[in-house]
């Protein structure tokens, strides 16, 4: 049986599913075993969730003028 | 290049490239519009203040544009502009705490910040206890609390999408450090989150 310690080790990889076969049954007894590390993986799972694809905020148009205007200004010095 | 991109997607913007390495003004400006919102986001999370993040657009722009010769096709121009958008934003922290370097690789191994503070179940949507804007705040706020590598690593991988390889190849960092600053950060991020998801009355039975 795995301990606490090395199945939050190997977190990451079992959450992406990039854990084989072997490991991942490894993983899922400690999981169905032991609340504290089922309650960590499932909530660490919606924190990957519910940050997943968020938008960056649309770019404040000041910033974006500034941007164009000085690349304008060094594509104008260049050929 | 990954496996999951679609190769649809790479040829397009392969093409894109291309034009634009050849002077066409217009071609950049398409880079820039599907960029600079992502780019500008990455340098705040790295900055934390408004105008250095602004300087480093500026930068990582203006040095794509320049060297846009150098750019080798190989990866995506995003993974490529990344990597001159956090050096710049690394600069930027180094002159501000001028009395210690900062480094992408900067260790904070101390095997204590895997160590699980919260352990409470989340009420099934979390979410809908908040308004949007909480809910942004409240995310904006967790990430903008971890260290900076963290933050980068945490914002390539699972906002924007990239792969470890692509993420390591952007930081300039090996696939392990960037699976264990992952790893990390999702913790970390997990621990401050619970605070406000956590079902009610299901108060912490930890005894790790």
């Amino acid at each position: 049986m795995l301990t606490c310690k090395q199945f939050l080790d190997e977190l990451s990889d079992y959450l992406d599913e990039k854990t084989d076969a072997n490991l991942r049954k490894k993983l899922e007894e400690h999981i169905n075993g032991c609340p504290n590390c089922w309650v960590i993986c499932d909530t660490t799972k919606k924190t990957i969730q519910i940050y997943k694809g968020m938008e960056p905020y649309p770019i404040p148009q000041d910033v974006h003028s500034r941007l164009v205007v000085a690349l304008e200004k060094r594509m104008a010095r260049k050929p | 290049m990954s496996a999951m991109s679609s190769p649809i997607e790479i040829d397009d913007e392969a093409a894109i490239v291309a034009q634009a390495r050849q002077g066409d003004a217009k071609a950049f400006s398409e880079l820039l519009r599907r960029y600079e919102g992502k780019i500008f986001r990455l340098a705040q999370h790295i900055t934390q203040n408004r105008e250095d993040a602004e300087d480093v657009l500026q930068e990582a722009f203006l040095k794509a544009y320049e060297h846009l010769d150098q750019f080798q096709g190989q990866s995506k121009f995003y993974t490529w502009i990344v990597r001159i958008a956090v050096n710049q934003a690394l600069m930027k922290l180094r002159k501000r705490k001028s009395d210690r370097s900062v480094s992408l690789d900067e260790t904070f191994d101390t095997g204590e910040d895997t160590i699980a503070r919260e352990i409470a179940a989340w009420d099934e949507n979390p979410e809908q206890q908040y308004s949007r804007e909480e809910i942004n705040r409240i995310l904006g706020t967790a990430v903008d609390d971890l260290t900076p590598i963290y933050r980068a690593v945490f914002v390539l991988r699972d906002v924007d999408g990239l792969s470890t390889e692509e993420t390591a190849e952007a930081l300039d960092l090996s696939i392990p450090a960037v699976k264990s600053r992952l790893l990390r950060a999702r913790l970390q991020l997990r621990d401050k989150l619970t605070r406000y998801f956590k079902r009610k009355g299901d108060d912490a039975f930890a005894y790790m």
